[in-house]
C-alpha cells in the first residue's frame, strides 16, 4: 500500500479508537459515579443500561444545531475543531504494543504534550465566540489553567526521561521490563525516586486533561456549563468526546510512563509473539484502571475553587518539581 | 515522501504561513488578529516539520502555539472592556506608511546585500535525533544555553517583582 494510504488508514483507526472510547466513557462514568453515589446509574436501555449511550449518540447528532445570533460564527464553527484536532493528534505516539503504533516518535512525550496544550486555545476560541459572560469566564479559566500547570505537567515527568535517556514511549516502557525477586514487576511505579514525580503528573494531568475536581472552566454550579453553554447538538458532542479523549490520553501515557505500559510481567514472551492482540488489550485494560481512578477522584472530592488551584500550581507544583528534577538527576548520576 | 507530496505540502504551509500574516493584518477584530497569529505559528511549526526538524517544531507549538498566542489572547480579551471594542476602526497615517516602507527597504536590502554572502547549507545525511541534539547543546553550546537561561531567570524574577507581593 502506499504511505498515504497507509496513513490515513492510522488516522481512521484512532478517530475510531477515540469515538469508541468516547462510547464506553460516558457509560462508565454514569456507572461508576452512581456507584460511588449509591445508586444506579442508567438501568432502563439494554441489559443494564447498557444502551443508554448509543441512545445519546443518536440523540446528539438528530438534535437541531442551534448557532446564537450573537455568537461570532466563523470562531464559534471552528472552535469545536480546535479541541477535537488536538485531542485526536494526541493518539499518534501513545505505544499500544512494542508493534501497534500510529507512529514511534523520538519526541513522543514531548509532543503528546506540546499536541496537549493546544486544546484549552480552542476552549477559549468557544468561550470567546459564544458571546456569553458565563463562556468567556470558562475559557478564560481554561486558558489560565492551562499556563500554569503545563509547566510542572513536563517538569513532573522529567526525571523518568533522565533515568531512560529517551522521551520515545516505546522506549520507556521497554525500559520498565523484567521484575524484582522475580514477583515484583519492574514498573517505575515501584521506584521510590518516581513516587514524587507521580504525584506531581497525576495532579498536572488532572489539570490539563479538565477533569472534574479541576474542571473550573465548566464548573457547572458556578457558571453553567462554561465554554460549552451555548453549544448544541453534535458541536457539544464533539467538546464533549475530546474532553472524554483527554482523559484517556492522560491515563493512557501515565500507564506508559509509571505502570508497565503493553507488558505484564507475569506473562511470558512467547505469549505476546503467539498472540500479537495481547499487548494492546492489555495497555487498554491499564488505561481503563486509571480512568476508573479519575473517576473514583471525580466522585469523591469536591471542586477547588480557581484561586487556590492557581496557587497551587505557581507556589507550589512548580518549585516541587523543579526541587524533585534536580534531586533525581543528582540521584541517577550516583547510581549509574 | 516523493518531491511532489512535499512540494504540495510545502506550498500549503507556505500559503497558510503568508496568507496567515496577510489576514492577521487586515482583519479589523483584535480577537481574530490573535488568531490568525496562532494559525501563523502553527503553520511555521509544519515549515520545520518538513525540514526535519522535528524537536524545533514541537518547541514551537509548546511555546509559541501553546504558550505564547494563549497569553496575547488572554491580555487581549482581559484589557476589552466591552466585546464591541474588539473591533477596531481602520486607521490609515502617513507616519505608519513611511515606518512600514523603511523596514519593508531595511528588510530588502540586507537580503540583498547580504544573502548571496551567506555560506551555503547543507542538509545533513542523517536528521540527529533528540539525544544527540540535547548533548550538542549541554556540550558545544552550554555557555549560551546558560546565558539564555540567566535571562530568563532575570525576566522571570523580574515579572514576580513588578506584579508586586504583599510586602511591596
Amino acid at each position: 500500500m502506499s504511505p498515504i494510504a497507509v496513513g490515513a488508514l492510522k488516522v481512521f483507526a484512532a478517530i475510531g479508537l477515540m469515538l469508541g472510547n468516547g462510547v464506553v466513557l460516558i457509560y462508565m462514568l454514569r456507572k461508576v459515579l452512581g456507584r460511588l453515589h449509591l445508586r444506579h446509574g442508567p438501568m432502563e436501555m439494554g441489559p443494564a443500561g447498557m444502551f443508554q449511550t448509543l441512545m445519546d449518540v443518536v440523540k446528539l447528532l438528530t438534535k437541531e444545531d442551534i448557532t446564537p445570533r450573537a455568537v461570532d460564527k466563523w470562531l464559534f464553527r471552528l472552535a469545536p475543531l480546535m479541541v477535537f484536532v488536538p485531542s485526536l493528534m494526541a493518539y499518534a505516539a501513545l505505544p499500544y504494543s512494542d508493534s501497534w503504533r500510529i507512529t514511534s516518535l523520538d519526541s513522543g512525550l514531548l509532543y503528546t504534550f506540546a499536541v496537549l496544550s493546544l486544546v484549552p486555545i480552542g476552549i477559549l476560541m468557544a468561550g470567546w465566540a459564544s458571546a456569553n459572560k458565563w463562556s468567556l469566564l470558562g475559557g478564560m479559566r481554561a486558558a489560565a489553567q492551562q499556563i500554569a500547570y503545563e509547566v510542572p505537567l513536563l517538569l513532573s515527568v522529567l526525571p523518568i526521561v533522565m533515568l531512560v535517556g529517551s522521551a520515545n514511549l516505546g522506549t520507556i516502557v521497554e525500559a520498565q521490563q523484567g521484575t524484582f525477586l522475580a514477583v515484583l514487576p519492574r514498573w517505575f511505579i515501584m521506584n521510590p525516586l518516581f513516587w514524587p514525580t507521580f504525584v506531581l503528573y497525576v495532579i498536572a494531568s488532572l489539570v490539563e486533561s479538565n477533569q472534574t475536581p479541576f474542571d473550573m472552566s465548566e464548573g457547572e454550579s458556578e457558571i453553567v456549563a462554561g465554554f460549552a453553554t451555548e453549544y448544541s447538538a453534535m458541536k457539544f458532542g464533539l467538546l464533549f468526546l475530546s474532553e472524554f479523549s483527554n482523559g484517556f490520553i492522560v491515563s493512557a501515557l501515565g500507564v506508559a510512563l509509571f505502570f508497565g505500559g503493553w507488558s505484564l510481567p507475569w506473562i511470558p514472551a512467547s505469549w505476546y509473539a503467539a498472540a500479537p492482540i495481547i499487548g494492546p488489550a492489555i495497555f487498554i485494560i491499564k488505561t481503563y484502571i486509571g480512568i476508573f481512578f479519575m473517576m473514583w477522584i471525580r466522585g469523591t472530592f469536591p471542586r477547588v475553587r480557581i484561586d487556590q488551584m492557581m496557587q497551587l500550581g505557581w507556589m507550589r507544583l512548580i518549585p516541587i518539581s523543579l526541587a524533585w528534577i534536580v534531586f533525581s538527576g543528582i540521584v541517577i548520576k550516583v547510581w549509574s | 515522501m516523493s518531491e511532489t507530496v512535499s512540494g504540495v505540502v510545502f506550498l500549503a504551509f507556505a500559503f497558510a504561513t503568508i496568507g496567515g500574516a496577510v489576514m492577521m493584518l487586515a482583519t479589523r477584530n483584535v480577537v481574530h488578529a490573535a488568531f490568525w497569529l496562532l494559525e501563523v505559528m502553527l503553520a511555521t511549526a509544519g515549515l520545520y516539520l518538513l525540514l526535519s526538524a522535528e524537536f524545533l517544531a514541537l518547541v514551537q507549538v509548546l511555546v509559541y502555539a501553546g504558550s505564547v498566542a494563549v497569553l496575547v489572547l488572554f491580555t487581549i480579551m482581559l484589557t476589552l472592556r466591552r466585546r464591541e471594542d474588539a473591533i477596531r476602526p481602520y486607521e490609515p497615517g502617513w507616519a505608519a506608511a513611511i515606518l512600514a516602507t523603511l523596514f519593508g527597504a531595511a528588510v530588502l536590502f540586507a537580503v540583498e546585500r547580504f544573502a548571496s554572502q551567506l555560506p551555503p547549507g547543507t542538509m545533513p545525511a542523517s536528521v540527529p535525533d533528540l539525544a544527540l541534539f540535547g548533548q550538542t547543546l549541554f556540550t558545544a553550546w552550554a555557555v549560551p544555553f546558560e546565558i539564555a537561561s540567566l535571562v530568563l531567570l532575570v525576566a522571570l524574577v523580574g515579572a514576580v517583582w513588578w506584579s508586586g507581593g504583599d510586602g511591596s
